[in-house]
């Protein structure tokens, strides 16, 4: 406990003590339980500050983010502690004092601008609303505030850009915007809810940059919110790790990254321990594409353009692109769902036809696909035990004891045992849903397993999990993957070879040592530099050396 | 992406020129279904009209004037050419030595009609639409529950006992509105509403609840949204927020309702007429059917059908006008 004398001193903006959160969950078929979702966490900020709050899905970390604006989500509770924003408890304050707090001293970032903005407003009035709805300014005043703010923040054209609708804008400016509307009220304290983690990352250093800009520039607290430790470390003056609700750790951002006690926080800042051992291609391609052109609308929206590569057995092929990039759609030529308009694909030295129902059902087995989103490749009306068993008797024609047998197999290859046979998808995490969907397409012993983004949307522990699991799989079975990611991180933990696309085309292709090694040519190396680096003052060395580049280009 | 806007932005223009032609299209294939449907009802309407006096030679003469004697393709043409052009031809029905025009039975019945379904537009829609705000705001509440029983009750029951227990409060005990809506053509406009008002409350309470229902259900399910939590992070008082946020997101399922709803006080309103004795489109399309007065049933069926396609395009117009997305392409 810190000294009452000290918390209530004037550089004190926000201090939480021993909070606690509970939600009420139904289980189908039991009775309602009380789980907990943050347990006794306290926190302190001082003005002009940022703390970063760090931990994987289910931490608690957005949850204790908005308490700060005295709001929880629907099902939540808050059964325990306090919350003072500038001395009040802001938690006993009545609708009118939270009303009078939102928007005005704390206001909000959220996650995805896309969904946050109204589609049906304009941005300079969704910019300017609290403003004016809490009396700070009027329209003319706070409406030049909002585009002065724009162009801080780098936005292109910002009085056309004010004019516009979310729709026309694109994520990253979208997502600037947002900041620039938690900064036209001037408040005191920011909610940073992982601002960044729906873009690409090209795009994403250019919003952290303009955000880091702001903040420095106006002096406002800030609570950044996220799940990439890298990113936090850019941001963060202090670091808070927070993990099942629960405080792991909390430091200063040097400390975090340079010295981390706890074991947990320790495997946040190595990362993924996975070592792949490229092999060199050998023999014949089992995956050969040539020359493939493909679009949508009759051709009128072309998105891939002559994209060539070859896959051979029992390697991997990692796809990277940013969104937008062809990989997603790549994706759905090889497996039929789109046939292409131009050039072939060879499969186990035979050519496949373009349209899925053209293709053998021999074809269909041996090339399975993993899904992004575990939760809705699944009907989650099925038991694992059907989910997994029905490519066994659709392919082989196979039923009752074989079936159960070579399911509670595939559950040992995927680390979950048979006690999960009766489960529903409802009732597994996020990485075991995942584990059931690697089930099903093994399955089908497939030759070529085509992953779509499959750690993406997953914590970065339980994605290692996965991607281990993959690779031991490969080692023992043999199939070729596909890898589409957008992580290069996961690139260079599993693939082989590697092929970088961007607007439909392969711009970079080979073995992974040397897509990965320089030279580079102009693309890949922007891409390679934007990941971000757990390393304190990564993101000013990437910005400075970029505007040194663009003064020397001018010359 | 250039390629894709530019598709985009064409279709605004695009789409509505579509709507109008599937309109159309629907229109036409309605009325094929309309005459084949009437063509194969059993009965001969000139076998009815000359009753024991019916004869072959006579039965066939009075076909031949009537043209019933064609085929069947080529009276189809003439009909729907003729009535694209307004003329609904005349009814079978003598009355007296000369023959009325359809049109000259159907128009002060549509006008009728159009009048009782546009007042009780004006008073149902408005009100359903706050109410449905209103239960939105309080859902779930003493209020929300109140009103959702109360309209839910009104439409359980039949029409024509709504009626009678509206003309029993409102005519009979305490004598306000007057029980018969019967009305002249020459009545002065005031005159008229107060005769109609117990059909059109009636009316109300009948098509209230479906509005009022959808509006409540299409704004609770973007509460859950974004936008709306962003929105209550401004620190914006609830009604500001479904007012605001919430409903310009929500006129496409709740204009879709609505039109069906008006539709229906043109084309489903039958009962209600007869226990008011109001002289509307329903009557005389039962009259017809009960005379077999083929003319006047296929321009009453003919005119139900464009009331649902005017009003779903209607809708539609509304949906598309409300998208952002159509409205304001890349």
């Amino acid at each position: 406990m810190t000294d009452a004398a000290e918390t209530m001193s004037g550089e004190q903006l926000l201090d939480i003590r021993d909070l606690r959160i509970e939600a009420n969950i139904y289980p189908p078929g039991e009775s309602s339980q009380t789980i907990t979702v943050v347990d006794g966490v306290s926190l302190q900020l001082r003005k002009g500050k940022v703390l970063g709050l760090i931990g994987e899905s289910g931490a608690g970390k957005s949850t204790i983010g908005l308490t700060s604006m005295a709001y929880v989500r629907g099902g939540l509770k808050i059964t325990g502690g306090q919350v003072c924003f500038k001395g009040r408890d802001i938690l006993k304050g009545g609708p009118h004092a939270v009303r009078a707090l939102r928007g005005k001293e704390v206001c909000y970032v959220a996650q995805s601008a896309a969904a946050a903005f109204n589609p049906a407003h304009k941005l300079i009035n969704q910019v300017v609303e609290s403003s004016l709805m809490h009396g700070v300014t009027h329209r003319a005043d706070a409406e030049r505030r909002a585009v002065a703010l724009f162009r801080k923040l780098g936005l292109p054209n910002p009085e056309t850009i004010a004019q516009q609708y979310p729709h026309q804008v694109s994520g990253g400016q979208l997502q600037r915007i947002m900041t620039a509307m938690a900064l036209c009220s001037e408040p005191d304290l920011i909610v940073f809810d992982e601002p960044t983690t729906a873009l690409d990352v090209t795009t994403q250093i250019e919003v952290l940059a303009a955000i880091k800009e702001a903040i420095r520039g106006t002096g406002v607290a800030a609570l950044y919110i996220s799940h990439d430790l890298a990113v936090v470390a850019q941001m963060a003056d202090d670091i808070m790790v927070l993990r099942h609700g629960r405080l792991v750790e909390f430091g200063a951002t040097r400390e975090i990254i340079n010295e981390p006690r706890q074991n947990y926080t320790k495997a946040l800042v190595l990362g993924g321990e996975i070592h792949h051992d490229e092999q060199a291609p050998d023999g014949v391609p089992i995956l050969s594409l040539k020359g493939i052109d493909a679009g949508y609308g009759d051709g009128r929206t072309k998105v891939l353009k002559n994209v060539s590569m070859d896959l051979y057995a029992g390697q991997t092929l990692a796809v990277a692109g940013e969104s937008g990039s062809g990989k997603s759609t790549l994706g759905r030529v090889i497996t039929g769902l789109l046939p292409p308009a131009r050039g072939a694909i060879t499969f186990d030295g035979r050519m496949l036809a373009g349209r899925l129902a053209n293709r053998s059902k021999d074809d269909l087995r041996q090339l399975q696909m993993i899904h992004q989103i575990a939760d809705v490749a699944m009907n989650p009306r099925q038991t694992v035990g059907d989910i997994i068993g029905r490519p066994l008797s659709f392919y082989f024609g196979t039923g009752g004891t074989e079936n159960q047998r070579r399911v509670a197999e595939l559950l040992d290859q995927i680390e979950m045992g048979k006690g999960f046979v009766d489960r529903y998808p409802s009732e597994l995490s996020g990485g075991q849903r995942q584990r059931v969907c690697i089930a099903r397409a093994l399955a089908a012993k497939p030759k070529l397993i085509i992953c779509d983004e499959v750690t993406s949307a997953l914590d970065p522990l339980v994605a290692n999990g996965i991607l281990k699991l993959l690779l031991d799989l490969q080692q023992q079975q043999q199939m070729a993957y596909l890898f589409i990611t957008h992580d290069i991180a996961t690139v260079r933990s599993i693939a082989d070879s590697v092929a970088i696309m961007y607007r439909g085309e392969v711009v970079r292709y080979g073995p992974k040592s040397k897509v990965l090694t320089p030279p580079f040519d102009d693309y890949t190396e922007r891409l390679l530099d934007s990941v971000p680096k757990k390393e304190i003052g990564w993101l000013e060395r990437v910005i400075e050396g970029r505007a040194m580049q663009s003064t020397r280009d001018q010359h | 992406m250039s390629k894709f806007s530019d598709i985009i932005g064409g279709t605004l223009g695009a789409t509505i020129a579509n709507r109008f032609l599937l309109g159309i299209y629907t229109l036409f294939i309605v009325s094929i279904l309309i005459f084949s449907a009437i063509a194969f009802l059993p009965g001969d309407y000139a076998k009815a009209a000359l009753g024991h006096s019916a004869t072959p030679e006579t039965v066939a003469a009075l076909q031949k004037e009537l043209g019933l004697d064609r085929p069947a393709p080529e009276r189809y043409l003439r009909w729907i050419g003729h009535a694209a052009q307004g003329d609904f031809g005349s009814s079978f029905s003598a009355g007296g030595t000369q023959r009325r025009l359809v049109i000259d039975i159907i128009l002060p019945r549509l006008k009728n009609t159009l009048l009782l379904a546009g007042v009780t537009a004006l008073l149902a829609v408005p009100l359903a639409l706050v109410l449905g705000v209103l239960t939105a705001l309080a859902r779930n509440s003493f209020l929300d529950r109140l009103l959702n029983a109360a309209t839910l009750t009104a439409i359980s029951f039949p029409e024509f006992f709504v009626a009678y227990v509206l003309m029993l409060l409102l005519a009979v005990k305490f004598p306000l509105f007057s029980s018969m809506a019967s009305m002249s053509a020459d009545m002065p406009i005031v005159e008229k509403l107060a005769r109609i008002a117990l059909p059109v409350l009636t009316l109300t309470l009948v098509i209230l609840a479906h509005m009022m229902r959808m509006t409540r259900a299409a704004i609770i399910s973007l509460l859950n949204s974004s936008y709306v939590e962003c929105a209550r992070l401004k620190g914006l008082p609830e009604w500001r927020i479904v007012v605001g946020h919430v409903l310009p997101n929500a006129w496409a399922p709740i204009a879709n309702v609505v039109a069906f709803n008006l539709a229906y006080l043109v084309v489903g309103v039958v009962v209600v007429e007869v226990v008011f004795v109001y002289p509307g489109i329903g009557q005389t399309m039962v009259d017809a059917i009960r005379l077999r007065d083929v003319p006047v049933i296929q321009a009453c069926t003919l005119i139900f059908a464009v009331t649902f396609v005017v009003l779903n395009l209607l809708a539609d117009l509304i949906a598309i006008a409300t998208n952002p997305r159509l409205v304001h392409p890349k």
